[in-house]
């Protein structure tokens, strides 16, 4: 076993929160008695991250993400638990590391580097690097505070990987910046990946924790709900954040008919998680009505890893309808043909009144199943193709 | 300790951080650091005009006198000034990265010492035009004052810097106390009047001069002026003798000093625990 670079043992964060923050003395003394209520930003909080992994945290706004990371550099002190880590931390937290507006960005990027651990003679040699991969050639020379707020960020990030640091933690930075410096961003990230350093990653965009991740940490109103591998981390994120935006969670409905069980299996009957391309993909449903109920639509979506929808179909589309659903009944979708080339695909399956207006139940995207990338086939779909030559 | 070493290793930052604030004090001003050297030199128009003129209270050399004692309560009340604003001042340094944050008010000291060498340019000049013995042993007072007075502003220093983040009412009631505090700290008027005026009275059986000793930077900067000033007396006609520093022996005098210098190393460890105590909410009460 390694030492991990980072190791969050019980860590918990109180705030005091104010109903009005007495900001002075006199406030204080007229007001006996503050009024302030404790507030948990994070409770028992435990994790490694191994060294030369590359973390992803993800959570709902105010789940706690960014106070974790600014425990974990160091810049708030944890109220419980302790924090260890080793070697240099950079930190990139939203929207610039701290610069000071009234000086150039050339000594913002000195300051900036001595307060990361480097010295002056050090930072004399990167100093180039820096300004190019910030792309700041002509504005080193005058008052950040004429940046504007791309500037500053591209500015930060280039002094935070330029330091040289063990550990790089970043909060949604990424999301900052032109296209073609994200991607840069991203390039570096991944070099940083290759040369064993460990990064923290805190984003709102799932698809950069599945494309940059080999680890995921879920934070739920301050606990760890979920750890371990991006995709089902990813997925459990999405299932939460279904139960924020919908009106019906992701195992609701009246059940005047119920999903009583539901099985994906392929073209041989076997029940599967794995496909390929091309492959046929059977959904299955039992329903059960409790009282009976007339023209419900069954239906399916599948969603994929970034939580677009993808495809869906019901019923009646299918040139079916139930006049009055009695009793119980098994359905089955077959989807003749994976299209998909890889991946893995979410499973929604759900009953409803014909104008949607009743839900009766709904699974949401509780099954999936994988696509298996095949190496000969690249792309986004699968089209079954032919090939064929002769002499002319 | 362990804070002692990664203090040390943060030398740099400290260095960039006084330079920061340096260069952002005097941007975008024609005058830049010649600011600096007017405000003593205004003082002492000021001073001069009061004393000489319309009190007709003459001390000889005065402009030595004042500037060797305005030097350190300047550089004292700079620093507080500075650290009291410090920590706030620096919001976006404090929550983005991660230093120690016992920097951000020793860099109001370094800024503040800036200054004060600045200061002490002008104060040479009129050492110089007054005939000063540069050779003196009084002189040996100075280090030591210097010392005292460092330890003391700093433990100060981090505790309004600390304090100020929580109640910003700290830099107000700062600036208030500093006003008092110059007057009941020889700097204008010589020290030498005190000791006449006060060393014969008592008040609950203590001696009105020792009581006056209490305030610490009185103590340091009689050390600053008797080092540098050196002038205890000198007599006038009719035979009196005018008092312009208190007449204590130099030993005793630095056993003071040294007194305060323990102390405040004492207080800086008290106002340093304070401080790193409080510093870990600093980001979230930014």
């Amino acid at each position: 076993m390694t030492v991990p670079a980072i190791e969050v043992a019980g860590v918990g964060k109180r705030f005091r929160r104010y109903r009005e923050r007495p900001t002075s003395l006199k406030e204080r003394l007229i007001r006996f008695r503050v009024t302030a209520d404790d507030f948990w930003a994070l409770r028992e909080v435990s994790l490694e991250v191994p060294e030369g992994s590359t973390l992803g945290l993800i959570g709902p706004n105010g789940s706690g993400k960014t106070t974790l990371l600014k425990i974990i550099a160091g810049i708030l002190r944890p109220t419980e638990g302790s924090v260890r880590t080793s070697g240099r931390i950079a930190a990139l937290l939203a929207l610039g590391a701290g610069f000071h507006p009234e000086l150039t960005g050339r000594e913002n990027v000195y300051l900036n580097a001595s307060i990361l651990g480097l010295s002056r003679q050090q930072t004399d040699r990167l100093f180039d690097d820096i300004v190019g991969f910030a792309e700041l050639e002509e504005f080193i020379d005058s008052q950040v505070k004429f940046y504007s707020s791309g500037m500053y960020v591209r500015l930060g990030f280039a002094v935070a990987v330029h330091v040289d640091p063990a550990i790089l933690l970043v909060d949604e930075v990424l999301a900052v910046g032109d296209e073609g410096f994200q991607r840069k961003c991203l390039d570096k990230v991944r070099a940083f990946q290759r040369e064993g350093r460990t990064i923290v990653f805190v984003t709102h965009a799932v698809h950069q924790v599945l494309q940059v991740c080999d680890r995921a940490v879920l934070l739920n109103r301050g606990t760890v709900q979920a750890q371990g591998d991006p995709g089902e981390v990813v997925r459990d994120f999405r299932l939460l954040m279904m139960k924020k935006d919908l009106a019906y969670g992701w195992d609701q409905g009246t059940k005047e008919i119920e999903i009583v069980n539901v099985e994906i299996f392929g073209a041989d009957g076997a029940s599967r998680e794995h496909f390929r391309p091309g492959e046929a993909v059977v959904i299955q449903i039992d329903l059960k009505a409790n009282t009976p109920v007339s023209d419900p639509i069954i239906s399916f979506a599948l969603h994929d890893q970034q939580n677009d929808f993808v495809f869906g179909t019901n019923n009646d589309w299918r040139g079916s309808r139930f006049p009055v659903f009695e009793g119980k009944h098994r359905v089955q979708f077959t989807l003749k043909s994976l299209p998909f080339v890889g991946g893995r695909y979410y499973v929604t399956v759900g009953v409803h009144a014909r104008d949607a207006s009743r839900v009766y139940h709904v699974h949401e995207q509780r099954y999936w199943f994988d696509v298996k990338l095949g190496a000969e086939n690249p792309g986004a779909v699968w089209i079954p193709v032919e090939f064929r030559a002769e002499p002319l | 300790m362990r804070r002692l070493r990664e203090l040390a290793s943060s030398r740099e930052i400290l260095a960039n951080l006084v330079r920061k604030e340096v260069k952002v004090k005097y941007k975008s001003s024609v005058l830049g650091a010649l600011w600096s050297m007017l405000n003593p030199v205004l003082y002492l128009a000021v001073f001069t005009l009061v004393f000489s003129v319309v009190l007709r209270n003459d001390i000889r050399d005065f402009p030595v006198y004042l500037l060797s004692g305005l030097l350190a309560w300047n550089l004292f009340s700079t620093s507080l000034s500075l650290a009291s604003r410090s920590v706030v001042d620096n919001a976006n340094l404090v929550t983005k990265v991660y230093f120690p944050r016992e920097i951000l008010p020793l860099s109001s000291v370094g800024t503040a010492l800036v200054d004060f060498g600045l200061q002490a340019l002008v104060l040479v000049a009129f050492m110089v035009t007054s005939g000063y013995d540069f050779t003196r042993i009084d002189l040996l007072l100075l280090p030591l004052s210097m010392f005292a007075l460092l330890a003391f502003t700093s433990a100060l220093g981090m505790w309004v810097a600390g304090l100020n983040v929580r109640y910003r009412d700290t830099q107000h009631l700062l600036n208030l106390s500093l006003l008092a505090w110059f007057w009941v700290t020889p700097i204008v008027y010589p020290s030498g009047f005190v000791y006449t005026e006060l060393s014969s009275r008592e008040f609950l059986g203590i001696r009105l001069f020792d009581l006056y000793l209490a305030n610490p930077m009185a103590s340091v900067v009689m050390g600053f002026q008797r080092a540098l000033y050196g002038t205890v007396s000198y007599p006038v006609e009719g035979g009196r003798e005018v008092f312009v520093l208190a007449p204590v022996s130099l030993g005793w005098l630095a056993l003071l000093i040294g007194g305060v210098a323990v102390g405040s190393l004492l207080l800086l460890f008290l106002a340093w625990r304070t401080f790193f105590h409080l510093s870990g909410d600093f980001a979230e009460e930014l």
